[in-house]
Parts: structure tokens; sequence; C-alpha cells
């Protein structure tokens, strides 16, 4: 079967190689044939033996780390509907499994259009300028669909992948050359030019437009208009709350934390200053408390909204983050700080993540700029030193 | 009642300082050599090939169909003609192989029966008499320069020089065994190389290990300890004179040393030295002894267990030169490895957890607990990429510079931040475990040798 398989691959390859037919298209044979086989290059220069890992595995990673908050984004989106639903009267005799089927299809099409287009893009431009695809948007398509609400027509969501690709990404030069997060971007453009689609309480549960017995409004949604907030603590750390598909559960974000921290794969540099900035932060708002938000514990802060979800998944990114080991450190505090900072402070948006981490990732090359330049001070004190002691 | 040998002991442990290495990876292969040794099947044709010598372009100084004796002239530099290439044997030059743009690859010797030797009358006064016979014999050119690795400035004294007396990559020889026998001589030439500089003479060793290099006189003992790439010079170098620009430092390995005690002894070039044959393809990986240069083809065969769809390198697997076309041993190489070649398209390769174990940074797989012996291929095993994971470089990496951000400054052409980042200081076999490790295939090595040659021109 592997042996047909290759044989099979390699017998039109030669329609993709330089002087073929479908030259042009090499890229996407290449992608496919990738995807399916490791290719059997070998050492040419430097180094004869090389590590097994390459970008795919690397990426591979950070889907698999996704994926307990994908599915337990995709029960609880419907969970939130028939929770609601079923006080209210519209439905009656609602198992899990109920549940799972009304997110799976909610959540299924936002991802389809979100890899489908994407992709769509990737291989265009990869084609275009005869480079090879990139592994980059395996994860960045997965946590597009995830850190958006339920209700966002498809063609918004379409539109702002499409924006985030080509704009976040492609016009820098592809992966690894990208100045922001691409995800950040597609939200970022969703939430500024469709505002009335990302916001609001009529967006993060399902059919809450549809019916008014439904209403789906965030927790710090309630927080910043000062109402009351019905869930325990429990429900914010299992994530039985409502709010972007996969932001809710602290529990499940954290599993996929520990595996890339575990694998390495994930910077515990920028993680663990994240957190701490952001406690840093909600306690000192907890000493002011002049306000419900203020007052909100800076622990449940960790808990709600996007908070974990950007620190371990969007922070992270390696392209966009400080590229220093102290830079992380620096990068990563600032983002659990300046989150907090306008999630509580801003009146006109009551969630601070995308936009800590967007403005981080501008800052970061200063941060960087910084750090690097102690150390080549250090290196060019010893240059003048020297030159003293032979003038 | 002190005993002599504590008290030896006593000056020797005054006189050491130690270097704890945190950053880096062992990588424990398959194929180490055997602490034995045999006579390699004597070969007979030898080269001496320009292209090891980075920097140097050959002006012949022999024909095809010329006699030559050992250690008699076969090129010169062209731009500082007192560096000389020395033929390690006597014999006729076979032929002068050429490459693209007539570029001098090899040159080749057909060995004589038995070696009749130049004969040196090494006079041993001062610096300039023991460096003009180092040039006059070719051994100079074994030396290496710091910055740039490259054969030094014979003009330039320097301000210190390395001895490495160990070798922490993967399959490295140990020289311990190597040099066995060879005290004597190895002390002779450390004494003549100290007298080319006003400052020490440093010699790496393995911390906690009591080995010959223990009971050298003259020179003072950097232990080293921790994880490759600890012992490279660049990381001594880096604790004990960090490297400023217009500085010269040198770097020889032992054997060097030990051609020059005997240079001076005999009055002879003799380059003869036990070499590690070491990875998987062998059969009984061992020690062999050889004269530099040998032709290893026809030698080899039989040692090995296929001779197909393997990769001959001179040199170790992280930092050697592929010499399975032409088969001779670089001139300056104590190690030669051969390695299957990778040609296997495993399906759906970019699974993590199942597959081949090939111990890196990440934990991609279940091998991070166990140290079993890696039996490694030339693969690739992925496609060349952008920079995105940055930070795996970091950790191979124990010195205090940027090695992502100096990698861009090299592939910008930036001369000027190369050296505020820090180029100087390094050498390409620093960045060979960031080759390996590299998750977008990055020719690290490679670019940073390029930054050096850019920075030579520029510079200087």
């Amino acid at each position: 079967m592997k042996k047909k398989l290759y044989y099979f691959l390699k017998k039109y390859e030669p329609l993709f190689t330089k002087g073929g037919r479908f030259e042009q298209m090499a890229p996407a044979y290449n992608a496919f044939y990738t995807f399916l086989f490791t290719p059997e290059y070998t050492t040419q220069k430097g180094a004869h033996i090389r590590s097994a890992v390459d970008l795919k595995r690397v990426m591979i990673i950070v889907v698999m780390a996704l994926i307990p908050a994908l599915i337990f984004g995709i029960w609880n989106t419907g969970h939130q509907y028939y929770i609601q639903a079923v006080e209210a009267g519209l439905e009656q005799n609602v198992t899990w499994l109920d549940e799972f089927l009304l997110g799976l299809k909610k959540v299924l099409p936002l991802i389809i259009v979100s890899y489908v287009v994407g992709l769509g893009i990737e291989f265009y431009f990869a084609i275009k300028r005869g480079h090879e695809v990139n592994e980059g948007y395996l994860v960045t398509g997965m946590l597009i669909p995830l850190i958006m609400p339920v209700e966002i027509p498809l063609w918004i969501l379409a539109v702002s992948v499409a924006f985030a690709v080509i704009f976040g990404k492609e016009v820098f030069g592809g992966t690894g050359m990208n100045i922001v997060n691409p995800a950040l971007v597609a939200r970022a453009f969703a939430f500024f030019a469709y505002p009335s689609t990302m916001s609001g309480n009529q967006v993060w549960v399902p059919f809450a437009d549809k019916y008014d017995a439904i209403s789906g409004e965030t927790i710090l949604g309630m927080l910043a208009q000062g109402k009351q907030v019905p869930w325990s603590w429990w429900d914010m750390f299992v994530g039985t709350i409502p709010g972007s598909v996969g932001e809710t559960s602290f529990l499940m974000i954290m599993s996929g934390a520990l595996l890339l921290l575990f694998t390495k794969v994930g910077s515990w540099r920028i993680m663990i200053p994240g957190f701490l900035g952001g406690i840093f932060m909600g306690l000192l708002f907890n000493l002011w408390g002049a306000n419900a938000l203020m007052q909100f514990p800076w622990w449940q802060h960790l808990l709600v909204g996007g908070f974990a979800f950007g620190i371990v998944f969007m922070a992270t990114d390696p392209v966009t983050a400080a590229q220093t080991r102290l830079g992380k450190i620096i990068y990563g505090f600032l983002i659990g700080m300046f989150a907090i900072l306008i999630r509580v402070l801003n009146p006109a948006y009551p969630e601070g993540m995308m936009l800590a981490i967007l403005l981080m990732n501008v800052v970061a090359p200063t941060i960087d700029y910084f750090v690097v330049e102690a150390n080549v001070k250090k290196r060019m004190k010893r240059k003048l030193k020297l030159n003293k002691q032979t003038a | 009642m002190i005993s002599l040998s504590s008290f030896v002991e006593n000056i020797i442990q005054e006189h050491s300082m130690k270097i704890r290495v945190k950053r880096g990876l062992n990588l424990n292969l398959k194929g180490k050599s055997k602490p034995v040794s045999d006579p390699f099947p004597s070969p007979s044709r030898y080269a001496v090939k320009p292209i090891d010598f980075v920097g140097i372009a050959p002006r012949l100084e022999v024909g095809e169909g010329d006699h030559v004796n050992a250690g008699d002239v076969l090129f010169y530099s062209k731009y500082q003609p007192q560096i000389k290439f020395t033929s390690p044997v006597s014999g006729k030059v076979k032929e002068i192989v050429r490459g693209r743009r007539r570029v001098i690859l090899r040159v080749v010797i057909e060995a004589d029966e038995t070696i009749s030797y130049k004969s040196f009358n090494p006079v041993a006064d001062n610096a300039d008499t023991i460096l003009n016979t180092l040039l006059e014999s070719g051994i100079f050119s074994f030396i290496k320069q710091r910055p740039y690795d490259i054969v030094p400035n014979p003009e330039e004294k320097p301000k210190a020089i390395y001895v490495r007396g160990y070798d922490s990559s993967p399959l490295a020889p140990d020289y311990d065994f190597a040099l066995k026998g060879e005290e004597a001589m190895l002390q002779k030439g450390l004494d003549l190389i100290s007298k080319l500089t006003d400052g020490k003479v440093y010699t790496i060793v393995k911390d906690g290990v009591q080995t010959l290099f223990h009971n050298l006189k003259n020179t003072e003992l950097i232990e080293v300890s921790g994880p490759h790439p600890a012992a490279n010079p660049s990381v001594a170098i880096s604790r004990t004179h960090p490297i400023v620009q217009g500085e010269r430092l040198w770097v020889v390995d032992p054997w060097t040393l030990v051609f020059i005690g005997r240079l001076f002894e005999n009055g002879q070039l003799d380059l003869t030295k036990k070499v590690a044959f070491a990875g998987g393809v062998f059969k009984e990986p061992k020690y062999y002894k050889l004269i530099a240069g040998a032709y290893l083809k026809d030698g080899l065969s039989p040692l090995l267990k296929q001779t197909q769809d393997i990769r001959i390198i001179s040199g170790g697997p992280l930092t050697g030169t592929n010499i399975t076309e032409d088969g001779f041993i670089g001139l300056e190489d104590n190690v030669v490895t051969v390695l299957k070649e990778g040609k296997e398209a495993r399906l759906f390769g970019w699974l993590p957890f199942i597959g081949t174990s090939r111990k890196t940074v990440y934990r991609l797989n279940f091998d991070w607990f166990s140290n079993k012996e890696m039996d490694l291929d030339t693969s690739l095993h992925g496609e060349e990429r952008a920079f995105v994971m940055t930070e795996e470089m970091e950790e191979v990496f124990p010195f205090d510079i940027f090695p992502a951000h100096l990698l861009k400054a090299v592939l910008t052409e930036d001369v000027d931040n190369m050296e505020r980042l820090g180029i100087l200081e390094v050498v390409p076999e620093d960045f060979a475990l960031i080759d390996y490790i590299s998750s977008s295939k990055i020719e690290a090595q490679h670019i940073i040798r390029k930054g050096l040659n850019q920075m030579m021109v520029e510079i200087g």
C-alpha cells in the first residue's frame, strides 16, 4: 500500500519538475507529496546528520495542543444554547450528544472556511512566487475559528481570513517574515470592520439573535455593564460559559499548554511571565477596586475571556514574539499586564487580549533591540579597552 | 612528608581553570571507535587538497611526473608565499586534479615503497628559527588562527595558543588513547610552539578524567565539562580571552604538536598518526595508524558492512567533509566517519512520537529519557524553511552571542552588525549543532563561513 502510493506519486513527479507540463504547479505537488512522505533529501553541506524535527512536526504539535480546547469548544457551543433553550421551554430531553452535534454543525463550517480560504491563498502565493508552501497556516487556520464568536457569518470569516493571510503575512514575505500574528489580524479585521458581529450579546451563543429567550452575553460584557455574574469560578475553570469557540475552558487550554511546554515547542519564557503579568495587574486593580471590573478577583481574570488562550497559543507564536530569551520574558509579562489593563480600563471594549498581543507584536523588535544592544555594548567595551592598551 | 606527585598535583591544580557548559547537546551515536589500533593497509596514493584550507590560493611548485620527498613543497599560498604545503610521503606526482574554473582540487602522489624524507636542519634557538622551520616543513599550515579559522598570517604573533586536548563532538577520537606513546614528542612540540607567543599556551582537557595531557608541562590546563560543544576552543577562548577585532589567537590540535616534536627531533616531516574510524557502517570501529592524506577507499571496503549507499566523511559527522568521491582523508582530520545515505521516504514523517528517534532539543519522540545509541543516516528530514523556531538555537549555543541575530546579519551581508554581534568570536564548528537541531533546516555553518569570509575581505 505504502509502496503503491509512493510509486503512484513518483509516476507523476516529472510533470511538475523543471520542463514538465505543470512546472509552475510544483509547490502544490511538493506540498501534497511532503504531506504524505518525508522528502528523500540528504544533507549537502554543513552537518551530515540532522534531527528528525522539521516545521511540519513542530506545527502539528501546536495543532494537537489545540484539540482539547477545540473539542470542548464544540460541545460547549451546543451546551450554551441548550441550557437556555431548555429553561425557556424551546427544547426538551437534551443529551450531551445533541449538544455536541449542534456544536459540530456550528463550528465545523468555520474550520472548513478558514482552511479552504487560507490554504487556497497560501497555495496561490507559493505557486506565484515559486517557493514551497509553508506549514504556518496549519496552526493559523485552526486558531482563527477558535477565537471567533460562533455566530459570525461565514462570508465575514472568509473575508477576514483572506485579509489576514494577504496583509498579515504574504505582503511581508510569508511564514517567518510577518510582524503580527495573522490569526489575530483576522480577528482584529472582523472586529473593526464588522463590530456588530464580533461583540454584544447576540453572537456568542447559537441562535441568540433568533430567539429573545437566548442571551449570549460574556462574563466580561456583564462586568463592564456592572451586572451580576451568574457563573461560579468552577464554570469558568471548566469552561461552561459563553465566549469565543475555543477560549472558554481554562482546563482544556492548560492541557494544551502542558503539551507545548513538555515538548518544548511552546516557550515557558513567554507563558509563565504572561500569567504573572496578568496576576500583577489584576492584584493592582483589586486594591483599587473602583468598579465591578476592578473588583473582579485577580485569579478569575485568568480564567475568563481570551486571556489563557491568548497567552498559551497566540503570544507564544515564535515568529511574532521577541526573539531573545530575556526579551521573551519582558514581552510575555507586558502582554499579561496590558491585557488586564485594557480589559478593565477601556470602556468601549471589555476584552483586551487581542489588542495587548497585537501591540506587543509590534513592540517586540524594540524589546529585542535593547536586549541585543546591551550585549553589543559589552563587546564594544572590550574593543575600546584593547584599543586603549595598544595605543 | 609531601610526596613529589601530590606536590606536582598541587601545582597543576593551581594552574588550571574549570569551565562548566550548560547549553549544548550530546549525541550518542552508534559506532564509536574502540581503543584498539591497527596499521591501515598501506595506501598507494596520497593527496594534499588546497580546498581544505580556507582562503588559500595555491601556486603549484611541482608538475605531473615530478618526484618529491616527504617534506618537499607541492604548492604555496599565492598571497603569502611563506606559507607552504608539503608532501606527506615521497613519490611521483601522479595527477593534479582540477575542478570548475580550473580550481586545484588536489595534488595526488603515487607513494614510493619506502619513504625517503627531505632532511630539515631544525634550529630551535629562537622564535624566528622555529617559525621558519614550521613554514618550510608545511606544518605551519596545520595551525588555525582565530578569528576566521584560517591558516594564520606568519607575521602576526598570537596572543595565546589553545591546544585541543579533548573533543566533545559525536564520534570524536579519544586523544588520550590515540596519542599514547607520543608523550615525549607532544611535550617537545608544546615547548617549541610556546616560544611563538608572548602569552600562555592553554590545553583543553576533560574535567574529572586523568589524561596524558595532565602530565604536560609548560601549559595551563582548561578543564571543561558539560555537553558538546563544551570542548570547542571557542568556548574556552570566550571564557579566557574573548577575541576583539585585530587580535590573533592560534588553535592547534595535539597531532600537530607531535609532528612539530618529530620534526625537531629527527629533522623529518613524519605525518603518521592514529585516526579514529567511526560510524554505524563499520564492522568493528577502531583506530588505524596511517599517514595524513592517505587514499582510504581500497582499504576501507573490507572494513564496512556495506559499500553501496554510504557516505565517507573525513572528520566528524557534524563538521567533516564528504570524501565519498575522491577518497582521500584530509590532512588535518583525526577521524573518518562512514554513515548510511538516508534515501528512504517515510510515510507521514511529520507525525510526532512515532518513527525515527533522533535526540534533539524538543521532546517529540520517546527518546528524551533514554540515551540509547543512535544509528543516524544523512537524511535531511525535511526541507529548508524561513527562521521560525529561533529559540532552539540558543539551547545548544553556549556563548554570550545571539545566534539567530548573527545569522540574519550574515544573510543580509551587514558587515558592521556581524562584528557587533560577535562573529569574530565564533567559527563554523560552533554552529554545527544548530545545523543538526534546526527545524527550519538552516545551514548555519555554511552561513557563518560565508560571513567570516566576507569579514576577512572587508575588515581583515
